[in-house]
Parts: structure tokens; C-alpha cells; sequence
């Protein structure tokens, strides 16, 4: 690599750098707790565990949980039935001012084998909320979101510069190589470059796959919009409806004699913008650990409780639905989620030393710069860069 | 002044550990029990590596051996 072109990159890590530093951090240092958060919701009694029953095979009717779940909340509309085949002994309950209104009003926890209400579970309430709201979108909604997701992009070409740097830079200096008897600013830019380079495929892929979860919205509204508009406009105008409320627990049926090796992921119901005014749609995912991560709706007449239609997500929304395990680091157990925890507090180091290596020597040109990482013995090889320091502080 | 290294002694440290963080990224992905504990490892490896160069004071320290 030519000088100048190395002098480039440099310039590009460091803006990109400074550009999502403050965002990088905030989401760094909130996302610690987000990877547990499963375990501290019930560390905080916000989630329940199912209570220890005879493993019987029994399981309640699902309209008698959405007939509870409508009585508890009257003048709402319930909006979503969500199983966790981690945890088949519940279901959840979502309910909305409306059917279709894009925020939930209450999340009530249910046991699937007797049908007895165990929960609600708080919504936006606690410390843990605004841990999350901090990562999510800045509490300015979509808008917010977006705005991460672009900070994540420029943090991703912020990585790509630092892997092209790490050769020239390296280029005297073995792996590993911390030069720790040498002034605090050589020592931290060693520690940048070997925690950053160890870890670089993570930090990307995390950061990659946030900036790809950010577009959870638009993406299933072009979805909305295109297959599942498709899919509903195919099945006529609706003419035999019957005066009979919708079976909930036939839907689900249906969906599953339709879909085997699958197992409710969760069920939009009438009138919600994941369904149609007159069917069910109802997210199948696998039984495997690959096919789990993945969903097929199917829409679902909702008074004949007939499968009318299923299809395969599009890959735009297959690569959203894959992109949160890969960031969510909650798809191997509890070491995969402490490994999680500990890259995540190296990529806070990562950062921690990128800003104070440019707070130390905010004036640092590139040449100050290749002087350091071309020093071997001593500091001061090239003294035109030096004798600059002073004069360029002021 | 020591030698510069060559492309191979720059990168084949990072590139093994850049290959094993894929194998693990993907390996619980793909499939449970014996999936989970090769993401663990090949993860584990990388994040390992990190911490015991930067907190060993006795590992390297700049001369090349």
C-alpha cells in the first residue's frame, strides 16, 4: 500500500470513527444488559416461570385464554397469540387500543396446559425499558431507530478502515505485541489494534446485522405491502362470511396440519396489519435449530378456519429474521451470551482507547501517526513530526 | 531496525482467529448440543486471544523474537 493511500484510510477511520463514536458507546454499554435481559426479567419478577405441573400432554383451549385475555382489557382488541416453542408451557397475549394499533397496551402470560392466567408483564416500565429504549431508538421512535442504523453503517465502514490500517501499522510489530515500557499513547494503540483485529469479524458481524435489524419496519412493511397484499387480494372479496366469531384454536390447528415440523412463532388476528380483515396469519418456524430462526405465514380463513395460503418469506426478510440471533447472541445457551458479553466489553475497550488515543493527540497528524507505529526503540525517529506537536496544540 | 514481516506473518494471526469467529457465529446456528459447544470454543478462542495478549505483562512487548 503507497503512503497516500494508506494516509487515506487513516483519514477515513478517524472520521468514521469520531462520526458514530458517541453512539457506538451509548449502544455498547446498553446492549451489556440487553443480551441478558431474558434472565433479569425474571430476576425483576417481570416474567414468570411456568408453575411445576404432571407432564400430562394436556393443553387448554386457545379461545378460552383470548375470551380472558378480551375480558380483562374491555374497549382492546387482541392482537397477536405468541408461543416460545423455548417455553411450550406458555402462551402470550398481545393486546392494542385497536387490532391494528402499532403499540401493545398490555402482554399477559398464560399457561398453555391449563389455560390459567400467570402474568402481566409490565410494558415500558423499569430501568430495563430505558436500557432498551436507549438502544432501540433514542425514544423518538422510528425515526430514532434509523438514525442507529445509520450510525451502525458508518461504525461498519469505520471497521473495514481499521482491518486496512492493521497492516501498515503492524508491519515490525509480531501479533500480540502490546508495547507496554513505552508512553501510555503507544501502549493503548497496540491495545486498539489487537483487541480490535481479534475481534473485528464479530464487532462486524454485529454491527452489520443491527444496522439490518434497524430496517425491521420498512422491511416487513414492504412485505405488508407486496406478497402478504398478494396473497389476501387472491383470495376474492369475502363473500362467505358467516356471523360466527373466529375459532382461534381452529386457525391454529389448521396452520399446524398444514405445516408439519412446525410450531406457532405467533398469529396475527383479523383486522391487524400481519393478517387481513378476514383471515389469520399465522408465523410458522421449524423445529431445528436453522429452521427455528425462520418463519412461513399462513393465512388463514378466519370463520372456515381453512388454510387458504402459505408461502415462504422473501430473503430480504429472511436476512432480518437470521440477523437478529447474529446480534442478539441468544441462539447457544448461556456461554454463547456470556462470550457475547465479554466481545462486547472489548468493543467498549476498542472504542474507549480509539477515543482516547484521539483526545491524547487530537492534532495528531498522519505523520505523527506512521512515526509511532514505525518506531521500533524509540519515540522520536522523525523529528519534523515531533518538533510539530507544540505549535500544533495551540 | 528489525526486518519488516511479510504479508503471511501479519495476517495469518488474524485471519485464523477471523476464521474461527465465522465457524462459531454459524455453528449454533446451525444446530444444536454439539452446534452450541463448537460456537462456544471457535468463539471463545478470538475473545481469549484478545484478553491474553492484552493482559499478559510478561507476553510480547515489542521485540521480535
Amino acid at each position: 500500500m503507497t503512503l497516500k493511500s494508506t494516509k487515506v484510510w487513516y483519514l477515513i477511520h478517524k472520521w468514521t470513527s469520531l462520526v458514530c463514536m458517541a453512539f457506538l458507546l451509548l449502544l455498547c454499554i446498553t446492549g451489556l444488559p440487553l443480551i441478558f435481559h431474558h434472565e433479569i426479567d425474571h430476576a425483576l419478577g417481570y416474567s414468570v416461570d411456568p408453575p411445576e405441573l404432571p407432564d400430562t400432554g394436556a393443553r387448554a383451549d386457545v379461545d378460552s385464554i383470548v375470551a380472558d385475555a378480551a375480558a380483562r382489557r374491555p374497549g382492546e382488541a387482541v392482537q397477536f397469540l405468541v408461543g416460545d416453542p423455548d417455553e411450550p408451557e406458555f402462551w402470550f397475549i398481545r393486546l392494542g387500543e385497536t387490532v391494528d394499533a402499532p403499540e401493545a397496551s398490555a402482554f399477559f402470560i398464560y399457561d398453555a396446559r391449563t389455560g390459567a392466567f400467570l402474568h402481566e408483564y409490565p410494558l415500558g416500565q423499569g430501568v430495563m425499558n430505558v436500557v432498551f429504549r436507549l438502544h432501540y431508538d433514542l425514544f423518538a421512535g422510528l425515526p430514532g431507530t434509523l438514525f442507529l442504523g445509520a450510525m451502525g453503517l458508518v461504525f461498519v465502514f469505520s471497521l473495514i478502515s481499521g482491518v486496512v490500517l492493521y497492516a501498515p501499522y503492524m508491519g515490525k510489530l509480531r501479533f500480540g505485541t502490546v508495547r507496554r515500557a513505552r508512553s501510555p499513547r503507544i501502549k493503548w494503540l497496540d491495545l486498539h489494534n489487537l483487541l480490535g483485529i481479534a475481534t473485528f469479524v464479530w464487532l462486524f458481524v454485529v454491527g452489520l446485522t443491527g444496522v439490518i435489524n434497524t430496517l425491521a419496519i420498512p422491511i416487513f412493511g414492504h412485505w405488508q405491502s407486496t406478497q402478504l397484499a398478494e396473497m389476501i387480494a387472491s383470495q376474492g372479496d369475502g363473500s362467505s362470511q358467516s356471523a360466527e366469531a373466529p375459532s382461534v384454536q381452529g386457525a391454529l390447528d389448521a396452520a399446524r396440519a398444514a405445516m408439519p415440523e412446525t410450531e406457532l412463532s405467533f398469529m396475527a388476528f383479523p383486522g391487524n396489519g400481519f393478517a387481513s380483515p378476514r383471515h389469520f396469519v399465522a408465523f410458522m418456524q421449524g423445529t431445528t435449530a436453522w429452521t427455528s430462526k425462520l418463519l412461513k405465514p399462513v393465512l388463514i380463513d378466519a370463520h372456515t378456519a381453512e388454510v387458504v395460503d402459505h408461502r415462504d418469506l422473501p430473503w430480504y426478510a429472511t436476512a432480518l429474521l437470521l440477523s437478529q440471533p447474529l446480534h442478539f447472541g441468544d441462539y447457544g445457551g448461556l456461554p454463547l451470551k456470556i462470550l457475547w458479553a465479554v466481545l462486547d466489553i472489548i468493543a467498549i475497550f476498542v472504542l474507549g482507547s480509539g477515543l482516547y488515543l484521539w483526545i491524547k493527540r487530537r492534532n495528531m497528524s498522519f505523520e505523527m501517526w506512521l512515526t509511532a507505529m514505525q518506531t521500533e526503540r524509540s519515540e522520536t525517529v522523525v523529528p519534523g513530526a515531533v518538533s510539530r506537536q507544540p505549535a500544533s496544540r495551540s | 531496525m528489525s526486518r519488516p514481516l511479510t504479508a503471511t506473518q501479519i495476517w495469518a494471526a488474524p485471519l485464523a482467529l477471523g476464521l474461527l469467529s465465522i465457524v462459531g457465529l454459524v455453528a449454533a446456528l446451525m444446530a444444536d448440543g454439539i452446534g452450541d459447544i463448537v460456537s462456544w470454543i471457535a468463539l471463545g478462542v478470538p475473545a481469549a486471544a484478545a484478553l491474553w495478549f492484552a493482559c499478559t505483562p510478561g507476553g510480547r512487548n515489542g521485540s521480535i523474537g
